[in-house]
């Protein structure tokens, strides 16, 4: 399988060598890679419209946020509200409950290319501010939109069609591991047979372990010649994904990762509003007992759920991370103009 | 003593571990979407050489060590110490055979080395890249034997073995790569 390049010609590693070393006010970009930026958002606008999804448009300031423990916000004060009175807006970590009431308001299919914002580190994967789509789809199940998310990757990567796995299945294979039934201990014991060095492992959370493990022995081995789409998360990474009906130790949730890169996450998406209230709340205790600030309940969500999400999946993938695959790129700063060191 | 946060981790940065001093060689920031963020970071101690693999929990912090790098001309030997001096300054210091190492076969007076110093005392000694040597011992090469060979042993001053061609001669002086140990060329005395 050959990627398609924005541009023949285009010698995108020796510029960039030449660029990073450019001064501080320039791009780190080079012209081939905003080439293939424009060409990408546009493949994407094109694979929409052709499929009848609307492309919608949502705040990315909010008074609510994510209480997903393992991500934050950046907040920021809002001194002009209609209350009269100084207020926090949040910057949105993903559009998702923004478009979820749009899908309560009977928008239909829709997807959104954004600004999502994560006050977190930046690494060769990672920038705080990056790129994202995201979308919806009515009367989808999670297995359907993988389907839609394997046609975008080969519309836009030009990949074959993807692998699926269960995330039992792929742990079993890459680490003997069985995900479902192992515990806490041994958890822990596995790690030094798969070459990861941690102090007090046994400090780390059951989901913790998993996660560290899955990202440093199976992600690097999965998804390397085509993309590899991984279901069936445990029940304790189902996010706002709904917990499967045939194995309730498993939640409705998806992954895909290609070359080493955490594409995409999507989920059968959860639309019971008391479930979805408890799971928020109890991010918020698990908040507080880790000494964490908790986090504003959007309400405005809560209420949309009441009034009744349609059954829906919903996925979001990173665009710089599509990029980096594009372009070959090795590093995300090769695919955004101004990364957060020089932004 | 200071810390440093795994957000300043990048090549390069010197690190405390198990008690030992530690040059960061990469540093991967690795978050899985809805997970805890880790750093996954190689290492080298640089006492025992070893390189190692180690994760640490993002926003960890970990004592930084005193860890620098100084160029310094090599003088002499006492038999138990390894005499260097700053050539701007002209200070002194003296190096164990620890700190010296294998390197010892690649020290030549006057030759500038990197000096690693941590809490101001010595810990590796590092040879310049090239150096030059001249040839005690070896045999001497048959005419014609030219083919296929690989050359043939030489022993320098220092007591440095190199594999050298056969029309190199005792008493010449040569250029080695103390990186590879290889033989590079002959010096015109």
């Amino acid at each position: 399988m050959a990627l398609q390049t924005a541009r023949p010609g285009c010698l995108p590693t020796i510029l960039i060598l030449v660029m990073t070393s450019s001064a501080s006010w320039q791009p780190t970009t080079t012209p081939c890679a905003r080439q293939a930026r424009a060409q990408l958002l546009r493949q994407i606008r094109e694979f929409f419209y052709a499929r009848n999804v609307l492309e919608v448009d949502t705040p990315l300031l909010s008074q609510g946020s994510v209480t997903d423990v393992h991500l934050n916000a950046f907040e920021t004060d809002f001194t002009y509200g209609h209350l009269g009175k100084a207020q926090s807006l949040y910057l949105q970590t993903s559009p998702e409950y923004a478009m979820k009431r749009l899908l309560c308001a009977q928008s239909g299919p829709i997807y959104q290319l954004c600004k999502a914002f994560r006050h977190e580190g930046a690494g060769r994967w990672h920038n705080p501010e990056f790129t994202m789509l995201e979308w919806y789809r009515p009367d989808f199940d999670h297995l359907m939109l993988m389907d839609e998310v394997d046609a975008l990757l080969q519309h836009t990567l030009g990949t074959d069609s993807g692998e699926r796995f269960t995330y039992q299945q792929i742990m079993v294979r890459h680490t003997g591991l069985d995900p479902l039934t192992v515990t806490h201990a041994q958890l822990t014991d596995a790690l030094p047979g798969l070459g990861i060095d941690i102090d007090a492992p046994e400090s780390l959370s059951h989901d913790d372990l998993l996660q560290l493990i899955f990202a440093m022995v199976v992600e690097p081995r999965i998804g390397q010649h085509r993309p590899c789409f991984v279901h069936g998360f445990p029940a304790g990474q189902a996010a706002l994904a709904r917990i499967s009906t045939q194995d309730p130790r498993t939640a409705d949730r998806f992954e895909v990762y290609f070359r080493g890169a955490e594409l995409a996450n999507g989920f059968f998406e959860l639309a019971d509003a008391d479930e979805q209230r408890k799971r928020f709340e109890q991010d918020n205790q698990t908040r507080k007992q880790m000494g964490m600030p908790s986090i504003a309940i959007d309400e405005h969500f809560l209420q949309a759920l009441d009034a009744g999400l349609p059954d829906c999946a919903g996925v979001a993938l990173g665009v710089d991370r599509l990029l980096m695959l594009k372009t070959g790129a090795t590093h995300i700063e090769q695919v955004i103009n101004f990364p957060v060191s020089r932004a | 003593m200071a810390n440093y946060s795994t957000n300043e981790f990048k090549g390069g940065l010197k690190i405390m571990l198990d008690g030992e001093p530690c040059n960061i060689l990469e540093n991967e920031y690795v978050k899985p979407g809805k997970g805890q963020a880790f750093n996954r970071v190689k290492i080298r101690k640089l006492i025992s050489n070893k390189v190692l693999e180690k994760t640490f929990r993002s926003g960890e912090t970990v004592e930084s060590a005193d860890v620098l790098d100084t160029e310094l001309a090599y003088l002499y030997t006492d038999g138990e110490f390894y005499h260097f001096m700053n050539n701007d300054t002209f200070e002194q210091i003296a190096a164990d055979e620890k700190a010296v190492g294998d390197n010892l076969k690649w020290l030549v007076e006057n030759d500038v080395c990197t000096i690693t110093l941590w809490n101001g005392t010595p810990i590796t000694v590092t040879p310049p890249n090239f150096v030059e040597l001249e040839i005690t011992e070896t045999d001497p090469g048959l005419k014609g034997d030219t083919a296929g060979t690989g050359g043939k042993p030489a022993t320098l001053s220092t007591g440095a073995v190199v594999r050298v061609p056969l029309f190199v001669q005792t008493g010449e002086v040569i250029k080695v790569d103390t990186r590879s140990g290889e033989y590079v060329s002959r010096v015109q005395k």
